[in-house]
């Protein structure tokens, strides 16, 4: 276990740095001078100068990737162009919208998902079954931004319950920052319930059929039990897989809905770096991001090992 | 027919399709309005009141804009998809043939070209080379190519253990022929079915990069954009939003029934 342990973050510190060069690579070899990018067309040639010597652009391309990679190491993601800050502070104040927004929307969507899932696997071809395939189908097909946009014409310009955006921030109290956050994971979260839907109904009827299903079944167990007990915790692997391979999907929902709610959060800071041709802090993020992919995905193969004991013996 | 009555999701994917593709195409030659007609007397006009669908701020149609926003959605993200299965089948059929390190290296790179969603890819290429349809075309493509490849190299491998690949290789076949005769026609159904469901993914994707402004340069209409200026006038013209997220939706939804029912077809045996 021990070992298997170990080979798996190997494997991931090496692919978050191949990760890293390539981003750098890219940012590197993309047409255009990351220090004219910032300045724009009117800047002087000395002020340009002065930039590329300060963000060490005059040094080769190893020095600087490595540079810059010893500094993220020390958390020092260099600084920020328009904000004068450093931009690892940023990412942190920025994260603290992000992050319960992710994780408020993989809550609700799993709320929704695996009972509706479950249900429509028990009752298979009844009217729960087929709602709840027309819900998968159409929450896979609708954007979440766009969802985001029907809940603010509901319950912000027609029934003024909810604000239309905006974040008031932590200090302003548990409760509010919660409520502005509610709407934008609710969006966030449709889809994702589309999806989840559709993979518990499938594992979930699979399981079912299996022998051991059957043998605890013959032993006079109730439906019930049988399905909680003996074949959820199966049927939780796809589950899980999938919730890790939408990870991606969430990330870039992210971006889009804190766009639509005006949430100061990581996708935002990447939209504004952009238009403010913040080449640094653009970096940052989509490394960060990345970064954030590529952990969970690990997280989720750490995942497997716990719940399957049959790939804990095989990586062995 | 009677064969494809009995198959609703695939009866609903194909007509929805066909419908979204022949409105791309009229838009080519006709519209109800020029779709960038300004009109500012008649602005925020609800449905049936100026128009199908009502105008919007500046009082252009939304009904033509609509139709020209298919073809600009529909023709981006064909493009897309086309570069990004085409890069990553080939991808795949050759690792496939060769194996060993290859494969380890190239599976390791789909992980990580994954991991980067095709909204960042977007924004750090608009960052240097300027956002607008090519962009799109290449943010998206870039993301496709692991789908594609991670789809072919499962496909192919199974196909390589075939008896009948075991005596093309006895008769002393070169791979590439056994790739090109035997690999390829046998996986072309899955491929079919993945190009279906990820021109859905792909419109999502460009709605989204058009959202934010990365997709094709105004006042081209495109559906995402339509949404994101919608944005201004939820209490009074809620409309302009509805109807360009419903176009996204029910397109994406046809794409996606289509691949469901193709898939349904080609492989009876997962039909239970």
């Amino acid at each position: 276990m021990i070992s298997v342990l170990l080979r798996r973050i190997l494997s991931l510190a090496v692919t978050l740095l191949v990760v890293s060069l390539l981003i750098f690579l890219v940012m590197d070899l993309l047409p255009g001078d990351p220090a004219a990018i910032m300045l724009g067309t009117s800047a002087s040639p000395e002020t340009l100068a002065a930039l590329q010597k300060e963000l060490g652009l005059d040094q080769p391309l190893p020095v600087r990737y490595l540079a810059w990679l010893a500094g993220v190491f020390q958390g020092d993601l260099g600084q920020s162009y328009t904000y004068g800050v450093p931009v690892a502070g940023l990412i942190a104040e920025r994260l603290a919208v992000t992050l319960p927004l992710a994780l408020m929307a993989i809550l609700i969507s799993i709320a929704i998902a695996i009972p509706l899932g479950v249900q429509a696997a028990r009752h298979r071809n009844g009217a729960v079954d087929l709602l709840a395939g027309l819900f998968s189908h159409v929450g896979i097909a609708v954007p979440a931004f766009f969802v985001g946009l029907l809940l603010i014409i509901l319950f912000s310009t027609t029934l003024g319950w909810m604000p239309a955006g905006g974040f008031p921030g932590w200090s302003a109290g548990f409760v509010p920052a919660l409520k502005a956050l509610l709407l934008p994971a609710i969006a966030l979260a449709l889809p994702q319930a589309g999806v989840l839907t559709r993979v518990t109904r499938s594992a979930v009827l699979e399981v079912m059929n299996e022998d051991f299903v059957r043998t605890a079944r013959g032993k006079g167990i109730s439906e019930s039990a049988a399905l909680w007990r003996h074949a959820m915790p199966n049927a939780l692997i796809p589950v899980i897989t999938i919730l890790g391979l939408q990870f991606t999907f969430l990330i870039a929902g992210a971006v889009l809905v804190e766009n639509v709610f005006n949430l100061p959060g990581l996708g935002r800071l990447a939209y504004q770096a952009l238009s403010q041709r913040d080449v640094i802090v653009m970096q940052d993020v989509v490394l960060f991001f990345s970064a954030l992919v590529i952990l969970v995905n690990f997280l989720v193969d750490l995942a497997y090992l716990v719940v399957d004991p049959r790939l804990r013996a095989g990586a062995q | 027919m009677r064969k494809l009555s009995r198959r609703p999701v695939l009866l609903a994917g194909i007509v929805i399709t066909l419908a979204l593709f022949a409105v791309a195409l009229i838009s080519l030659v006709w519209t109800p309005v020029s779709p960038t007609r300004l009109a500012i007397a008649d602005k925020l006009k609800p449905p049936l009141a100026s128009g199908f669908f009502g105008t919007d701020q500046l009082g252009r149609d939304v009904a033509s804009r609509l139709m020209v926003g298919a073809w600009n959605s529909l023709s981006t993200s064909i493009l897309a998809v086309a570069i990004g299965a085409t890069i990553g089948t080939a991808i795949g059929v050759i690792v496939a043939m060769r194996r060993g390190w290859l494969e380890i290296i190239v599976m390791r790179g789909c992980d990580i070209i994954f991991a980067v969603p095709p909204i960042l890819s977007a924004m750090m290429l608009g960052a240097f080379i300027g956002s607008g349809r090519f962009t799109a075309i290449i943010a998206i493509a870039t993301f496709m190519v692991p789908v594609f490849a991670r789809l072919t190299l499962g496909a192919a491998l199974q196909i390589w253990t075939r008896d009948y690949v075991t005596a093309a290789i006895g008769m002393g076949r070169p791979a590439e022929k056994i790739t090109l005769v035997h690999v390829l026609p046998n996986i072309s159904n899955q491929i079919i079915v993945q190009v279906t469901i990820q021109l859905g993914l792909a419109i999502l994707t460009e709605a989204g990069l058009s959202f934010l402004g990365l997709g094709m340069a105004p006042p081209a209409p495109t559906w995402g954009r339509m949404l994101a200026e919608s944005q201004t006038y939820l209490g009074q013209a809620p409309w302009l939003a509805l109807m360009p997220g419903l176009a996204i939706a029910l397109s994406v939804m046809g794409l996606n029934m289509l691949g469901d029912g193709l898939r349904d077809i080609f492989d009876p045996r997962d039909n239970s």
